[in-house]
């Protein structure tokens, strides 16, 4: 695979730093190189939060993403904000639940995700982070369904084990609604 | 053993528990919170001493106390905390104690901020404790070399009794990485340490002492020649450094920590476009790395030093350098981490300048 990197962002409490940490987990798995960077700071639930990702076969470099190859935007602000970094013909995954003024570039490639109606259909808003997880690798490839299987597998265990099932099916709705792509 | 995805901060603090350390002090200081976190809750089921002291001040002395005492002891903090530890660093290095100090580094001076930066040079490699002394100083660029040379760090601070510091900025403390624990080597076991205060005053010889008082002036004087044994020392087997892509570069970068993995992008997408640019990466930043500036071939035309810092390497780089090359800076300060866009865009800049003079 060539390198991919991916900025995802959202508010503080929309679980954006898991979404990240979860591909780098595949990444490790897989025995490829990746690199996480979390935005810190005195950021509260509510606040704007991101992380970029970075996945690749060869040594990475910077970790910094200063143009990423794929966006995950869960709202309005990360959109406003992000979108114009996109490399051309990057992949842009928007959480259609939270954008009410959607304006995209005509460069890119968009799928929209209504990921909180999604969510709560599956039955936990809290699982919109992995609806539009799911979209995102159904829209690059970057991972399949079961590696990303694999590492709820890895990640939660004791008690959260219960959280494995939800997380599934967020995934594969997820993955389904990447038919709904806009330009 | 496999690679684990860890964040830099914890990555550290486990590598401290595998490089032997037998105690840790330490207080709170954001963007290093992690590794205290991970140590209180990993030193104690190991029968290690944790202690979350009351400052920093507090901190440093208790690491003191248990180096002098025999034991690996350990402390942490970011920028302004490791100023305020500065005196009880001169006192350990005046004992010549061994202990590892990790030094996650944010924007100053003062309280400043908590984001990455590089602007703890000077503190890091030129003291700012009292005294002629000197820190054997790492500045490693990922989570991987890091954890090697913390486990390292350990035995290099019990052969030369003298502290190591490990400064890397915010960045790599809140990154995750993968990273292999066993792929360094395995550090020794500590040696019986004969010089230690541990109670025992029944040995040949008597009891020992730890201080740094010395108050005869040619007394003071003969110990600190013999404290510049170990620096020369040093000099002469610690410089640590990589050349990347130097060998027929017309501009060489100098550059460390996350600054030189931000520059390594740099040099990819340069030498894509046929521009010659290679780097010369220091690993311990002090001893400053010389014997890199001596590899360089005469027909390098520019060093350029790049920092998060507005230039306190470049003054080591301009002494390393001794007049042979063209120098140039571009650096970000303040807890700004340049996207490596920006140092093409100088290189360019420079080129232009060039062209056209």
């Amino acid at each position: 695979m060539n390198e991919e990197k991916v900025i995802i962002a959202g508010f503080g409490g929309q679980g954006v730093m898991l979404m990240g940490q979860i591909l780098s987990h595949a990444a490790t798995i897989a025995d490829l190189n990746t690199t996480w960077i979390p935005s810190y700071g005195p950021e509260t639930r509510g606040g704007t939060a991101n992380c970029a990702v970075t996945i690749g076969k060869e040594r990475i470099n910077s970790p910094v993403v200063s143009v990423p190859d794929s966006l995950v935007v869960m709202n309005q602000p990360s959109l406003d904000k992000f979108q114009k970094k996109l490399k051309k013909g990057g992949v842009l995954i928007a959480n259609k639940s939270q954008i009410p003024d959607a304006d995209y570039r005509d460069d890119i490639k968009v799928y929209e995700v209504d990921a909180n109606k999604k969510a709560l259909e599956i039955g936990n808003l809290r699982v919109a982070n992995m609806v539009m997880l799911g979209a995102y690798i159904a829209a690059t490839g970057v991972f399949s369904q079961d590696e990303m299987f694999a590492v709820f597998e890895q990640i939660f265990t004791g008690k959260k084990s219960e959280l494995i099932d939800l997380n599934k099916q967020a995934l594969e709705a997820g993955i389904q609604a990447v038919g709904n792509r806009v330009s | 053993m496999a690679k684990v995805l860890m964040k830099g901060n914890e990555a550290m603090a486990l590598a401290a528990i595998e490089g032997g350390c037998d105690a840790f002090f330490g207080y709170p200081i954001t963007p290093q919170n992690e590794i205290p976190e991970y140590l209180s809750r990993h030193m104690g089921e190991k029968g290690r001493v944790f202690v979350q002291a009351e400052s920093e001040v507090a901190a440093i002395n208790m690491v003191y106390g248990a180096a002098g005492a025999g034991a690996r002891a350990l402390t942490s903090s970011s920028s302004p905390g490791i100023a305020l530890k500065q005196e009880g660093i001169s006192y350990i290095a005046g004992s010549e104690l061994p202990c590892v100090i990790i030094n996650v580094m944010r924007g100053g001076p003062g309280l400043g901020g908590i984001q990455p930066s590089q602007a703890d040079y000077n503190q890091v490699t030129k003291g700012g404790g009292n005294g002629d002394y000197h820190l054997l100083a790492f500045a490693p660029e990922n989570l991987q070399e890091t954890v090697n040379i913390i486990k390292e760090s350990f035995d290099l601070a019990d052969y030369y009794r003298n502290p190591v510091i490990i400064a890397v900025d915010g960045l790599l403390g809140q990154m995750m990485e993968p990273v292999d624990l066993e792929a360094a080597p395995k550090t020794e076991d500590a040696k019986e340490k004969k010089w230690a205060a541990d109670g025992n005053s029944d040995r040949e010889g008597g009891r020992n002492v730890i201080t740094s008082i010395h108050l005869d002036p040619l007394e003071l004087e003969q110990h600190n020649l013999k404290l510049k044994k170990k620096y020369d020392e040093m000099r002469a087997k610690e410089q640590r450094y990589e050349m990347i892509e130097t060998d027929d570069a017309d501009i060489v970068f100098v550059a460390y920590g996350s600054m030189a993995r931000i520059a390594r992008s740099a040099v990819k997408t340069l030498r894509e476009e046929g521009i010659k640019v290679g780097m010369i990466r220091p690993v311990t930043i002090w001893p400053f790395p010389e014997k890199a500036f001596d590899e360089l071939s005469k027909s390098v035309k520019t060093l350029l030093t790049l920092e998060m810092s507005l230039g306190q390497m470049h003054e080591d780089v301009r002494a390393a350098n001794n007049g042979r090359f063209q120098l140039d800076f571009y650096g970000r300060t303040g807890g700004v981490v340049p996207e490596p866009e920006e140092i093409i865009d100088h290189v360019k800049r420079m080129l232009e300048k060039e062209g056209s003079s």
